[in-house]
Order: structure tokens, then C-alpha cells, then sequence
């Protein structure tokens, strides 16, 4: 196949960016999108240039590293897959791709198409947890976990953190990110003890690492590679506000 | 020197990890405080001790190079984990796990630390389920197991196929836990590049800072190696794009004995290799051997038949005709070889001829299909992907892969490697595995070092440190080291030859591969050698790394890494040359039975092969570990 990549360079955080036009001309129609990625930084290298800095590790859809904004869309258009696992068959001869890199003021760019998403990290650690220390828990069987609820902790669980919902949506909200992590814990009875100070602290960090509110145009859902429901987002809320209404003390960390 | 003492407490095995807790030297809690500890690797080993030291109240630095702790490549493990349970009523017991295991390993692992671990196997679910790890269920609100490659019993705990991420996670969301209190920092997009000793002990690293191109200095009182297996020699595995040896090779060169390093897991069930282009090679889990069944063609002319043409007695279920009492679950070395050899007939599919068939069709058959999908669901949607073929219509392909590796530093009973101060665990060291790891045993050894060994063991040492300060970064020491590893990263920036590091290390797989993969010989491995070190000096001639050092430079990372492998390539070839017979993932072709399985010898080669550095071009120093097996009686493994 032969396929002509637009790619956003950025040198630093900094600077201004701007498009780079590639041209590829033996593209395998069994290569995934990164390994085209691969070819493109084998042929820059080999003419002297800089190849293109994007994340990637396990190439496998689960790590949540790759990011990917493709002809508008992050991940591309193939629904419910990660760039990692986008495969070059579903792109037709000639085509031309834009990628750019997530695109959200709480994500600046590092270079080319890598960003920051380390405030993930910081809203987990705000109270995506149950709080228990390492030593000696009661017996797994003695938490009897109705079959339906495990399913429903798993579905949210299966979030990877990649940030596609943040860079799809207009406001930079991180709404379903948060709610997945918030679904999957109190759904479970070891997680729903502290349901109502995880979802004040994470929401509260949330806003501070500037994410903006959600308004519900369900971009995010569309363009989650875990299917993760926007109905999340909805019980959340529903929890946040009858954490307004218990005391504060129970909310602090 | 080095003098390896295994640190093996005295007693009956069944008592010894008991009786090391209750006579281990503790440190007070107003002490631990004062005490620092560098963790490198947030995986399952580096994820679940961080937290642990975090909650015990050491102060602790994590390091890992991903964005985020919670992308270690523990997350892509699928099927699940083990544990001595007994849920399922189908006679476990912790001595039965730790039988399977010691008899999965081929007899080269250590009976004391085997069954220390499926000791706290049990711990480990209790520990993960509090923490919310949403575990696969049955209706009656209780756990749910399913059976795994080389064991008779049901005691593989998963959450669909997707085990290792939710471990993960739950490690990860506890390290966080602590991150929020303040008793552990985070430091992401940072690579270890050296480890720096200080009268003998290791007191600190040096990493570089992967954005900004910085090295930096860290000192602590212990520093704790969890960064995970080096299966990427081999260029093509099932690791991770960014899995690596230079933490533990760096530490090696600086006098941390390494331990069978070419013991190595081909796994049977990955997707093949379609092109050159490839990347990485997708595993697709064992736990499918549960239910799908594996066969070729019983007659090489009908290789490129369309399976579904292919008559049923024109199939041959080979493991189910060659294994009668594990059939298709028998270990992975044992599926490895027997697809390599229908291959090697003839009579392999696909488009290279190096693929089998793994169907599902009497499975769906006799299940459903809404239960095939409820187990596999997103193991087949991957393949489909990956393929563009639908496993639920057509037989899946696999073919083994690169994918564990069971050698690693050595390190004694307490997980201290030959270097004081310097742990190892999970996956970078050699403990638990032998020569063979049984399938949903990683998770379990990396969260069981992590959770509940490591955090016992380092008050040991840690107790004599009450009084030391914290060293100082600009000690000369910390100097020194910091300057070689400048050196060495302006070396490779500096040859600007005309290969890229992709070319070399794609060149080292391959030679790997061949000589040192699925079946080796003294004869291939000598050959082997040379080229390894041929190729070692066209990468200091040739490289070319583009871009610069203080800067975000993905080259240049990958440049250091292969680096690193390619004197890691040395050193498994001759651990591999020295070991004359066959055990586990180790098949030396003149060491086999009259038909084909493999050869042992317990004679002669039953111990740890240890390695010391003894500098770069001199060959490195062998150090035996006798196994002494005082419960067990090694015999030879049959799965017939
Ligand atoms: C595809 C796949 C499926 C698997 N499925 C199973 C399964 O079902 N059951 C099972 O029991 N096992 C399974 N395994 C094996 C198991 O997942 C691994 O052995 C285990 O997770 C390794 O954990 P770890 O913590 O030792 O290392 P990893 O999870 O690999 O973590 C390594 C860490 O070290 C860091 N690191 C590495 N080098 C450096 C450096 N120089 N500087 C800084 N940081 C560094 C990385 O950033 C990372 O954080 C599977 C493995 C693979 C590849
Ligand atoms: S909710 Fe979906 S899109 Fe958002 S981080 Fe999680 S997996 Fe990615
Ligand atoms: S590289 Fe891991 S999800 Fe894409």
C-alpha cells in the first residue's frame, strides 16, 4: 500500500508544532498503524533525520500507553480498538492520515506525539483505592460478590487509562476515567465503605488538575477502546451529590 | 569473589518460612522512617512491595520508564494467577503446588523457596480481593478457578482474560495510596542505567530522566531490582516493546551473580510471525488449551487445505495422541517442542508452514457459544484483530514464542542478590521456576516477593542500618559511576554509523532464535557465539543513534537497552553450552530419550549455575549452587 502520513512535530513543550508530510510507499496491508511508525522512523533514520517520538510498550490494546489521534479521531475510527491494534487493512491504497497527538490543556505535549498523563496518576492517588494494608485479610470466600456486580466492577475495571476520552472530548473532561474507577470499587462491598470520600477526593483532584466539566455529548464513550459506559458518569454524579450533603470530616483524607 | 550462601533456614520445609518470621530481625517504626529504600520496576514485584514498604513506613522512591507505574508489562498477563486454595474440593494443598511446581521447574529450583511461595499463594488472593480486584465469580457469589497447563486441580484464579491487569491495578491503586501519604515517590519516564555501591553495599542508582535527557543521582539504604524479564534478546517475544535487561545486567557487571540465564520459556500458544515489518509477537493464553484442541494435518499434502476441508481422520490431535493423561494441557516446554517437531515434519499451516491449529469447535459444541465467549471474549477479539480471522468460525494459529524467562540474578532466600543491600524480584530473578515455569505462577511469585517476602527480609539487613545516614549523592562514589554512564551513553551517540539500533537488534534475535531458542547444540552455540560477538562490534562501529542525549530520544534509549542484550546474548549461549543435558525449556539435542522427550542429569548438573562478571571479552566465572532436594525426589517428568 502506499500511504502519506501528516504528523504533528513538536520539538518541546513550548514550541510551536507543525505538520510533516511523509510519504510511504511499501506498506504491508498486515502491519499494525505502529509498526507503519516503525517503517516511517527506519526510513528517517536512515535519511539523517529525526524519527517521530510517539508512547507505545505492550502493542497488545491493554497498557494504555499508545495515543494516537488519527484523522481526527483518537485511536482512529475502528471502534473499540487502540492504536496498538489498529491494523493497516482497514486503510485503503493511497490514503492520506493525519496524526496528531491528544489534544487537552491538562495533557501538554512533550514531544511530537507524546503527553503528559501523569494527572491520572494523581486522581487515582487522591482515593482510586479501598483502603487496605498489605497483612492478612479475611479468607477471598468469605466476601460473597454477586456475580453480576463482579461483572459490572470488571467492565469499569477495564479501563486502561489512556486518556482517549479526555482528548475526544470538547471540554478536556475526565468524567469517564474517573467514573470507571468509581463504578468499579463501590460496586463491590469492599469497595463501597469508602464510596462516598473516594468520590468527593477524586472528583476534587480532578478539577484541580484542570478537567473540564462534562456536558454530556458522549464523545468519550464513542471513542473509548474499552467500551467504558457513559452510564458511569451518571451514577457518579449521583454519588458526588449525596457526598455533598455528608459531613466533611468523613470526606477529608 | 563471589560466595553464594543461600541463606536456607534450618527446620522441616514445611516450618522454615515460619520460623524465619519469627526469629527475623525487625526495625521499629520510628526507624523505618529514617530509612530509604529505591524500588525499580512498578510492576506486580515492584508495584506490590512499594506499597508495602510505603505502609510498613519506609520512605520509598519507585522508578519506572513508562508514563505511568500502572503500564508495567504485568498488566498484559491474561490468564490468571495460582493459588493453593482448595476451593474447588479437588485435593490442593499448599504441598501439592509446591510438588507441581518444583516437578513444572524440571528439578532446578530450590525446594525451600518453592514452597515458601505456594505457602503465601493463599495470602495473595485474600490480599488482592480486599483490594477490589474483581475476580471471575460464580453465581453463588463465590470465587471462581479454572485449570492451567502441567496440574490436575482447578486452582487458577482469573478475571476474564485480563488477570494481570487487575492485579495490577490493585498493587498499583495501594502504591498510589501511599504516594498520596507521602511515604513513596513516583519517578516516571526514568530509566535505571547504573546501580552505585558504596563499601561493597548497593546505596543508590543513577537514572536518567527520559524527558528532559538528565541523569540524576538517588541514594537509598537498599535498592530493590522488580523490572521483569529479558525475553526481548530475542528481538521478537511477547514482552513489551520497552522490556529490558539493563537494570539487572548493570547490576551484574557490578558483581551481582546472574543465575541460569539461558533458561528460557517458548510459549506454545502465540499468534505467528506474519512479515519482516513485525514488532512483537502476541501471546494468546494458555488457558484457551482449556478448551481448544491443537492438531495438524496428519499428512503434509493437506497443509494448505482450508481446515474446515480437512476431514476429522485426516487430523492429528497430537498432544492428545503423544500425552494421553494431560493431552493438550500438558506444560509449555512439552507443547513447545512437539509443535515445533509436526512442523519440522511438514506438516505445520499457515502461510509459513510454522503454525498449528488451536479449535474451539467442539468446545463452542459442547458449551455454547455465549460460555466460549464469556471465558475467551477478548482473547478472540484480539486475535481477530491481529488476523482478521474469527476464531469462533476457523481454528485459531499459533506457534511458540519467546515469553518468560525463568533465569534472572541469583539471590538467596531473603531475595538479596550477591551484592549487599541489592534485592531482586519477580521476574528479573531466577528463584522460583527452575528450568520451566508452570503457566499463572509469575503473577503469583512477583506479588508473593512483593507483598510478603521482601517486606519480611529487608529488616533483616535493614536492622544493621538504623544508624547509617543517608549516603551523599556527591560521595565519589556516586561521582564515578555517574561519569561512566555519561561515557557510555556519549559512546553510542558518538559512532554515527549507518545502521539503526532496530537493524542490530533484529540481527540478535535472529541468531538467538536459531541457535539459542526452542533446540540448541554445543555445536550451534559455539557458532553462536562468535556471531553474537561479530555483531557486538559492528554495533559499536555502525550504530547510528539520531537526536541528542538531553532530550527526549526513544533511539537512544532502545540503543543502551540492546546494548545490554547483546552482552546478556553472551552469557546465556555459554550458560546454555555449559548445561549438557535437557531440562525444561533447556533442549539440548544430545540429550534426549529414545523418543524425543527431554534428558536430564541430575548427576551432574543439579545445581544453579551462577555466574560472576569477570570483565567485557573474559569469560565469566562459574559458582555451583547444589539442589538438595530433602522432600521431593527428582524423577523424570512424564505427562503421558
Ligand atoms: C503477554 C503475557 C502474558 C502473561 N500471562 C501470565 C499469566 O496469565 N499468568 C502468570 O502468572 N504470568 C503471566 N505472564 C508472566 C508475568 O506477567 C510476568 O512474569 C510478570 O508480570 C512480571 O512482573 P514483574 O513485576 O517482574 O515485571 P514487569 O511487570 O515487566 O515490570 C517491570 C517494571 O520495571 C520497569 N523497568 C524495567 N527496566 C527498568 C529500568 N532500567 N529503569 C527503570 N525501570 C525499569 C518497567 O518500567 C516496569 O515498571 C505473562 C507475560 C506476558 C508477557
Ligand atoms: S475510560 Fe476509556 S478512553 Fe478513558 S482512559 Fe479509560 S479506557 Fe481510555
Ligand atoms: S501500546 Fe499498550 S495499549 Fe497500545
Amino acid at each position: 500500500m502506499k500511504i502519506t502520513l501528516k504528523v504533528w512535530r513538536q520539538e518541546s513543550p513550548d514550541e510551536k508544532g507543525r505538520f510533516d508530510t511523509f510519504r510511504l510507499d511499501n506498506i504491508d496491508s498486515h502491519m499494525s498503524f505502529l509498526e507503519m511508525f516503525d517503517v516511517l522512523n527506519q526510513q528517517l533514520i536512515e535519511e539523517g533525520k529525526r524519527p517521530v517520538e510517539f508512547d507505545h510498550d505492550c502493542r497488545e490494546g491493554i497498557c494504555g500507553m499508545c495515543s494516537m489521534y488519527i484523522n481526527g479521531r483518537p485511536h482512529g475510527f475502528q471502534s473499540g480498538t487502540t492504536t496498538c491494534q489498529l491494523h493497516m487493512r482497514h486503510f485503503r491504497d493511497g490514503d492520506t492520515i493525519v496524526v496528531e497527538p491528544w489534544r487537552a490543556r491538562p495533557f501538554p505535549v512533550i514531544k511530537d506525539l507524546v503527553v503528559d498523563r501523569s494527572p491520572f496518576d494523581r486522581i487515582i492517588a487522591a482515593g482510586g483505592y479501598v483502603s487496605v494494608n498489605t497483612g492478612s485479610p479475611q479468607d477471598a470466600n468469605s466476601i460473597l460478590v454477586k456475580k453480576s456486580d463482579s461483572d459490572a466492577a470488571f467492565d469499569a475495571a477495564s479501563c486502561i487509562g489512556c486518556g482517549a476520552c479526555v482528548a475526544a472530548c470538547k471540554n478536556a473532561s475526565a468524567m469517564l476515567f474517573v467514573s470507571a474507577k468509581i463504578e468499579h470499587l463501590s460496586r463491590l462491598p469492599q469497595g463501597r465503605v469508602e464510596r462516598v470520600r473516594r468520590a468527593v477526593n477524586m472528583v476534587r483532584q480532578m478539577d484541580m488538575e484542570g478537567f473540564g466539566n462534562c456536558t454530556n455529548t458522549g464523545a468519550c464513550e464513542v471513542e473509548c477502546p474499552k467500551g467504558i459506559k457513559i452510564s458511569n458518569i451518571h451514577k457518579m454524579n449521583a454519588e458526588f451529590f449525596k457526598a455533598v450533603w455528608v459531613s466533611s470530616e468523613e470526606v477529608e483524607a | 569473589m563471589i560466595k553464594l550462601d543461600a541463606k536456607i533456614p534450618e527446620g522441616p520445609l514445611a516450618t522454615k518460612w515460619t520460623d524465619y518470621r519469627s526469629k527475623v530481625k525487625l526495625v521499629s517504626p520510628n526507624n523505618k522512617r529514617k530509612l530509604e529504600i529505591i524500588v525499580v520496576g512498578t510492576g506486580l514485584a515492584g508495584a506490590s512491595a512499594a506499597a508495602t514498604f510505603g505502609e510498613l513506613g519506609y520512605q520509598v522512591k519507585t522508578f519506572c520508564f513508562q508514563d505511568s507505574p500502572r503500564r508495567a508489562h504485568s498488566i498484559a498477563a491474561q490468564g490468571g494467577i495460582n493459588a493453593a486454595k482448595n476451593y474447588q474440593n479437588d485435593g490442593d494443598n499448599v504441598y501439592r503446588l509446591f510438588y507441581d511446581t518444583i516437578k513444572g521447574g524440571d528439578y532446578r529450583s530450590r525446594e525451600a523457596n518453592v514452597y515458601r511461595l505456594a505457602e503465601v499463594s493463599v495470602n495473595i488472593i485474600d490480599q488482592s480481593v480486599a483490594q477490589g480486584v474483581p475476580f471471575a465469580r460464580e453465581y453463588g457469589g463465590l470465587l471462581d478457578n479454572r485449570s492451567f497447563g502441567g496440574v490436575q486441580v482447578k486452582r487458577t484464579f482469573y478475571a476474564r482474560g485480563q488477570t494481570g491487569q487487575q492485579l495490577l491495578l490493585g498493587a498499583y491503586q495501594a502504591m498510589e495510596r501511599q504516594v498520596a501519604r507521602g511515604n513513596v515517590k513516583e519517578f516516571t519516564r526514568h530509566e535505571m542505567l547504573d546501580i552505585v555501591l558504596i563499601d561493597g553495599k548497593a546505596r543508590g542508582i543513577i537514572a536518567r530522566n527520559l524527558i528532559t535527557g538528565e541523569i540524576e543521582r538517588h541514594a537509598a539504604h537498599a535498592v530493590v531490582l522488580a523490572t521483569g524479564g529479558y525475553g526481548n534478546v530475542f528481538y521478537l517475544s511477547t514482552n513489551a516493546m520497552g522490556s529490558n535487561a539493563t537494570a539487572i545486567w548493570k547490576a551484574h557487571k557490578r558483581g551481582a551473580a546472574f543465575a541460569n540465564p539461558c533458561f528460557t520459556q517458548i510459549h506454545p500458544t502465540c499468534i505467528p510471525q506474519m512479515g519482516e515489518y513485525q514488532s512483537k509477537l502476541t501471546l494468546m493464553s494458555e488457558s484457551l488449551r482449556n478448551d481448544g484442541r491443537v492438531w495438524v494435518p496428519k499428512r503434509a499434502e493437506d497443509v494448505k487445505k482450508k481446515p474446515a476441508d480437512i476431514a476429522e481422520e485426516d487430523r492429528d490431535y497430537y498432544l492428545e495422541r503423544m500425552y494421553p493423561a494431560f493431552g493438550n494441557l500438558v506444560p509449555r516446554d512439552v507443547a513447545a517442542r512437539a509443535a515445533k517437531k509436526v512442523c519440522d515434519e511438514g506438516r505445520g499451516v499457515g502461510p509459513t508452514g510454522r503454525a498449528v491449529y488451536l479449535d474451539f469447535k467442539d468446545a463452542i459444541q459442547r458449551l455454547g457459544h455465549h460460555v466460549i465467549e464469556e471465558r475467551y471474549g477478548n482473547l478472540f477479539e484480539m486475535y481477530e484483530k491481529i488476523t482478521g480471522d474469527n476464531p469462533y468460525e476457523t481454528p485459531m494459529m499459533i506457534y511458540p514464542a519467546v515469553h518468560y524467562t525463568m533465569g534472572g540474578l541469583w539471590v538467596d532466600y531473603e531475595l538479596m542478590t550477591s551484592i549487599p543491600g541489592l534485592y531482586a524480584t519477580g521476574e528479573c530473578n531466577f528463584s522460583d521456576h527452575g528450568a520451566n515455569r508452570l503457566g499463572a505462577s509469575a503473577l503469583m511469585q512477583g506479588l508473593a516477593d512483593g507483598y510478603f517476602v521482601i517486606p519480611m527480609t529487608i529488616g533483616n539487613y535493614l536492622s544493621n542500618d538504623i544508624r547509617t545516614p543517608l549516603p551523599e549523592t556527591s560521595s565519589a562514589e556516586f561521582e564515578q559511576t555517574e561519569k561512566e554512564v555519561k561515557e557510555r551513553l556519549e559512546k553510542l551517540m558518538s559512532i554515527n554509523g549507518k545502521r539503526s539500533v532496530d537493524h542490530f537488534h533484529r540481527e540478535l534475535g535472529k541468531i538467538m532464535w536459531e541457535y539459542c531458542g526452542m533446540s540448541r547444540t554445543a555445536e550451534g552455540l559455539q557458532k553462536a557465539r562468535g556471531m553474537v560477538q561479530e555483531l557486538r562490534k559492528e554495533f559499536w562501529k555502525d550504530l547510528r543513534v539520531p537526536g541528542k542525549m538531553d532530550e527526549l530520544n526513544s533511539e537512544l534509549e532502545k540503543a543502551g537497552r540492546v546494548a545490554d542484550f547483546m552482552e546478556l546474548a553472551e552469557l546465556m549461549i555459554i550458560d546454555a553450552y555449559n548445561r549438557n543435558e535437557s531440562c525444561g525449556g533447556h533442549f539440548r539435542e544430545e540429550y534426549k530419550t529414545p523418543d524425543g522427550e527431554a534428558l536430564r542429569d541430575d548427576e551432574n548438573y543439579a545445581y544453579v549455575a551462577a555466574w560472576e562478571y569477570a570483565g567485557m571479552d573474559k569469560d565469566p566465572i562459574l559458582h555451583k549452587e547444589e539442589l538438595n532436594f530433602e522432600v521431593v525426589t527428582p524423577s523424570t517428568r512424564s505427562y503421558k
